[in-house]
């Protein structure tokens, strides 16, 4: 479970006319508990939706309030919560840190107590699982984009963790590799929450979180949140 | 495929351990500084070329991914040659690429996950000292991959430069390369602490 209290996020802007930096408030003051397993969050771009899916895993800490996964406090068991949350970025080329999917998988389960021989043994079951197998050894440069983005899906789901955040993860990608992403996701046991742009991903959600200039303006059933978030942009 | 990075495969570099991998760099590196003359210099140059032909670089990759190192070696050797003459010019160019090679060779033929662990189980005694051995196997690793990458970068730049006819403008390549390293390596923390990793 995902909780946001009074969760807000203020950073320090361009030098005002007095030369002293001004406060940006990026996201405003949001208080929800999130239990379903499928969470979509959308909103135009800069509207503080990634800076929401962040808070969740401690990528971005709140100046005020507070967000809490599974009891855990993001700020005060930032390492413990990291555990239970994963988090896949927009851009998997961000996300890849070794020269190989093999070495990139074995990276993320070092974290884990075993040893080498069934470290192995994951990284082979997880890349397998991935349809990635025969591509372990090439370089992650050589894979094509939605290649990187399900290896980048690999990495984290290799840990198994409870709750995945992903933001935008099918912005980058084909129509074919969408498709692919999109149905591995749906078939996840992990509570996930997306942030996207994909309307139609948002409208498989269990719940729809609107975000706009840094308010969340909705909050509720997926086919509402759609309609609220079609409207606004056709004000816009 | 940048030139110090991991290539699959079964030949006898491959098949070491690591640690005999790492001893051997280091001896290598000894007898770099220890000898002296052209001779023992190329003698030792040649045990890097086998070197890296055995982790299968090609050459034909090695060379492209050579030029700035081949163009420091060949500013030493005019430099010592004006200075100090033939001898100790090829000595010192024919150094500096046997220390670049027999790095790459080791590199080439060792899995990161693998150096991890050897650097690891290296640094674990200083645990007693507050030192986390898998923070600095992790930094070490981080540092011998951020090499190739700096040089990927700075080949996209110089493409980036030369498609707006700007390859003649050091400012061109000079700013956006230390730019975009920052910006990676920025980027590589954030993903590091978003999967976990070193908390």
């Amino acid at each position: 479970m995902i909780e946001f209290e009074q969760a807000t996020v203020v950073a320090q802007g361009a030098d005002g006319p007095d030369g002293r930096a001004v406060d940006v408030t990026i996201l405003h003051p949001v208080t929800c508990r999130l239990t379903e397993r499928r969470i979509a969050v959308v909103g135009a771009n800069g509207s503080g939706k990634s800076t929401l899916a962040r808070l969740v895993n401690g990528l971005a800490t709140p100046s005020s309030g507070r967000v809490v996964v599974d009891g855990l406090d993001t700020v005060r068991d930032g390492a413990a919560v990291r555990r239970r949350v994963g988090f896949v970025f927009t851009d998997p080329d961000a996300q890849l840190v070794m020269p190989t999917p093999r070495e990139d998988v074995a990276l993320s389960l070092r974290r884990l107590p075993v040893d080498r021989a069934e470290r192995d043994e994951r990284v082979r079951a997880v890349l397998g699982r991935f349809g990635l197998a025969d591509r372990a050894e090439v370089s992650v440069h050589a894979l094509s984009g939605g290649q990187k983005q399900l290896l980048a899906l690999a990495g984290v789901l290799a840990t198994e963790p409870a709750v995945l955040v992903c933001d935008e993860p099918t912005t980058l990608l084909d129509l074919r590799w969408r498709r692919v992403v999109d149905h591995l996701l749906d078939a996840l046991d992990q509570q996930v929450l997306q942030v996207t742009h994909d309307l139609e991903a948002a409208a498989r959600a269990d719940r729809v979180l609107v975000v706009d200039a840094g308010h969340v303006v909705f909050d509720g059933p997926a086919a509402d949140g759609v309609g609220h978030y079609r409207d606004l942009m056709a004000v816009r | 495929m940048p030139l110090g990075q991991y290539r699959h495969g079964t030949g006898l570099l491959h098949r070491l351990p690591v640690p005999a991998k790492l001893a051997g760099l280091a001896v290598l590196g000894i007898a770099v500084v220890v000898t002296r003359g052209p001779l023992p210099a190329l003698l030792l140059l040649a045990v890097a070329l086998v070197g890296v032909r055995t982790a299968g670089v090609r050459w034909r990759g090695a060379v492209r991914s050579l030029p700035p190192v081949l163009v420091t070696a060949a500013v030493l050797t005019v430099y010592q040659w004006w200075q100090r003459g033939p001898a100790v010019a090829i000595e010192v160019s024919a150094d500096l690429l046997t220390l670049v090679l027999a790095a790459t060779a080791v590199t080439a033929s060792t899995p990161a996950d693998r150096m991890l662990d050897v650097l690891e189980r290296a640094v674990r005694p200083l645990r007693h000292v507050g030192v986390r051995p898998d923070v600095v196997a992790l930094a070490v690793a981080l540092m011998l991959r951020a090499v190739p990458a700096v040089l990927t970068t700075a080949h996209e730049v110089r493409d980036a430069a030369r498609a707006r006819g700007l390859e003649r403008n050091p400012r061109a390549l000079l700013v956006p390369t230390a730019v975009r390293t920052v910006a990676r390596a920025r980027s590589t923390g954030e993903a590091l602490a978003a999967r976990g990793i070193g908390d």
